[in-house]
């Protein structure tokens, strides 16, 4: 009897596949239902982003940032900005300090809830991504009165932030931040539990230490294998050092795990809202360096030197010493970071980002062998990949 | 200086001392320059002796420096969580293949994928050097500072042939670069030409005359 060969089938997975979570095209090459090989292929959403911001002043470098990890754009905004004031050497007033960081924990609240609403729809629970998107919209509805867009906000500037929040929105956002959590309590009487979710992510995809240490994983994922590290506690930015918060960390590094600190870390960065509001010290919000940040209005209309220093900076720009610098901030998805280069004209030399989704879509390989094809889904979800900053 | 770097930096050269051509610091930051063929060994030894510890490779990216004699840069910056540290090491080249730390970290590969992609700069021994980034037969890298910033081709969906074109970009307008510099506060601190006298001066020294 003639033998019959069986050959492994390759499986294209994306870029039109509503788990994919974008543009992620993935050739799966298939033993039986068993995935073989994984091998993602990026950059059908590359658009250059740091080839242009070397042809663009600082200030028209910040809206690129937005457009990296659309869900969540300040934190890309606080890494650049923070670049560029290492290399100035500017102090940053305490108050734009503390909106930073209230913004950026907004940021994140708002990264974990589609995060964890989508990766719960992929494995099949449609209800959380239904009620949780409320409170999105009520959050980007606080990015809109701050600085009039509901996602790509331009609103970090070198040296500070555009403008100070107005009247009323500190008390909303709190008001809010004690609603919130009857809205976590309630995602996790669908999911934390739940058998199918559970039996859809318990024990897929184990990451140890070792492992997320080696393949460059950081944030929500490095923590779920166990690792305590977290760049606001330890190299602290901005006001991050005088917040009082815990990091949760996973013990088992499966897809569970990433789930349960996403939501932990939604409960602790509530914790760092209602501080930064209540502690928020009152005066400017940017610098009054005037050859980094253009003076206010009223200034402008009656001295010729602030209209001057105005011009200068709208049409040239700011100049930043020459220099190089590495800076990171936690971002929801992990370290984002920007690896700067000034020569010290009034545009970058070199702006290198570091996208943690990166590292971690590299990983799918490692973590999908010997998995299901139903479990690469559930895998994709964990990661959290958004592919506006991995493919730049 | 930080005395923590300072530190560091005397681990460093301690027992890299061979490999080690430059140490700079600045802002806090360490960076070190290392020979091209060594890095392997600088990773390796970074990330397990005890004092370094240098446990994640979080970024790896290229350089590009047109006017100097080896024009690319690869730059790899290295935390230690332990420590609570980070370094940054840094080879040249001018297109000579760079040996791959795929082995030293997993986490490599891609990010070697992408500074190829964008640079052109080849790693040796990397086990997967495709191009990344860019889109599927594309030709160039784009990164370089002599690739200019509207590309060469441009893509259209054409009815006729129901299907995607590439053409030769064309622009109604010329791109516009603005020279916003001014000459009195824009300017290198050294004037293009002006090295040469001081060489010449230097010359005048060596020679005695």
């Amino acid at each position: 009897m003639a033998q019959n060969q069986i050959k492994n089938m390759t499986l294209n997975f994306g870029p039109q596949h509503p788990a994919a979570h974008g543009v992620l095209r993935m050739v799966l090459e298939m033993d039986g239902e068993i995935v073989d090989r994984a091998d993602p292929h990026i950059g059908l959403l590359h658009r250059g982003t740091e080839k242009l911001i070397e042809h663009k002043t600082y200030q028209q470098a910040t809206p690129y940032f937005d457009r990296l990890d659309y869900v969540a754009p300040q934190n890309q905004e606080h890494a650049f900005v923070l670049a560029a004031e290492k290399l100035l050497g500017i102090e940053v007033p305490e108050r734009a300090q503390y909106i930073r960081v209230l913004y950026c924990e907004i940021g994140r609240i708002l990264n974990h809830i589609l995060n964890i609403t989508s990766y719960a729809m992929d494995v099949g629970a449609m209800t959380p991504m239904l009620w949780a998107f409320e409170d999105r919209e009520h959050l980007m509805e606080f990015c809109e009165r701050v600085c009039g867009a509901r996602m790509h906000m331009n609103y970090f500037r070198v040296g500070g932030v555009a403008r100070d929040m107005p009247e009323g929105l500190a008390e909303d956002i709190l008001a809010w931040s004690e609603r919130f959590p009857q809205m976590i309590d309630d995602m996790e009487t669908l999911l934390t539990n739940n058998r199918i979710f559970k039996q859809r992510t318990v024990d897929i995809a184990v990451v140890s230490e070792a492992e997320a240490l080696d393949w460059g994983f950081t944030g929500p994922n490095l923590r779920a294998s166990g690792v305590a590290w977290d760049l606001r506690k330890s190299q602290p930015y901005d006001a991050y050092d005088k917040m009082d918060f815990d990091i949760p960390v996973g013990k088992y590094g499966d897809c569970y795990d990433r789930y349960l600190v996403r939501i932990l870390e939604m409960r602790e960065s509530l914790k760092i809202i209602r501080q930064a509001i209540n502690e928020m010290p009152e005066g400017p919000v940017i610098t009054e360096d005037r050859k980094v940040a253009s003076p206010p209005r009223a200034e402008m209309k009656s001295s010729m030197e602030q209209l001057i220093h105005h011009f200068k900076l709208m049409s040239e720009g700011m100049h930043v010493p020459a220099g190089e610098t590495y800076t990171a901030v936690e971002a929801p998805k992990g370290e984002f970071a920007v690896f700067l280069v000034s020569d010290g004209t009034n545009k970058p030399y070199r702006c290198k980002i570091r996208a943690p989704g990166f590292a971690h879509l590299q990983a799918m390989d490692f973590m999908c062998k010997g998995h299901m094809l139903a479990d690469a889904v559930a895998v994709i979800g964990s990661i959290d990949i958004v592919f506006g900053e991995i493919d730049r | 200086m930080d005395p923590a770097l300072e530190e560091l930096k005397e681990i460093v050269i301690a027992a890299l001392g061979e490999s080690v051509l430059d140490t700079s610091e600045s802002r806090g930051e360490l960076s070190v320059q290392v020979k091209r063929d060594d890095i392997e060994r600088v990773l390796t030894y970074l990330r397990d002796n005890v004092n370094c510890q240098f446990k994640q490779l979080v970024d790896l990216c290229g350089v590009d420096y047109p006017e100097r004699e080896e024009r690319f840069e690869v730059v790899y910056n290295l935390l230690s969580m332990s420590h609570n540290r980070r370094i940054r090491i840094k080879v040249r080249t001018a297109g000579q293949p760079v040996p791959s730390i795929v082995g030293v970290f997993s986490t490599a590969g891609w990010f070697e994928r992408e500074c190829w992609d964008l640079y052109g700069v080849p790693f040796e021994g990397n086990p997967d050097l495709r191009r990344i980034l860019t889109d599927y037969g594309f030709q160039g890298h784009p990164l370089r500072k002599d690739f200019p910033l509207t590309g060469f081709v441009e893509m259209r969906y054409d009815d006729e042939k129901k299907r995607v074109v590439y053409e030769p970009v064309k622009m109604t307008q010329e791109f516009r670069s603005f020279d916003f510099l001014s000459p009195w506060e824009g300017q290198p601190p050294v004037l293009p030409g002006d090295e040469k006298a001081e060489q010449a001066a230097q010359d005048g020294n060596g020679e005695g005359s």
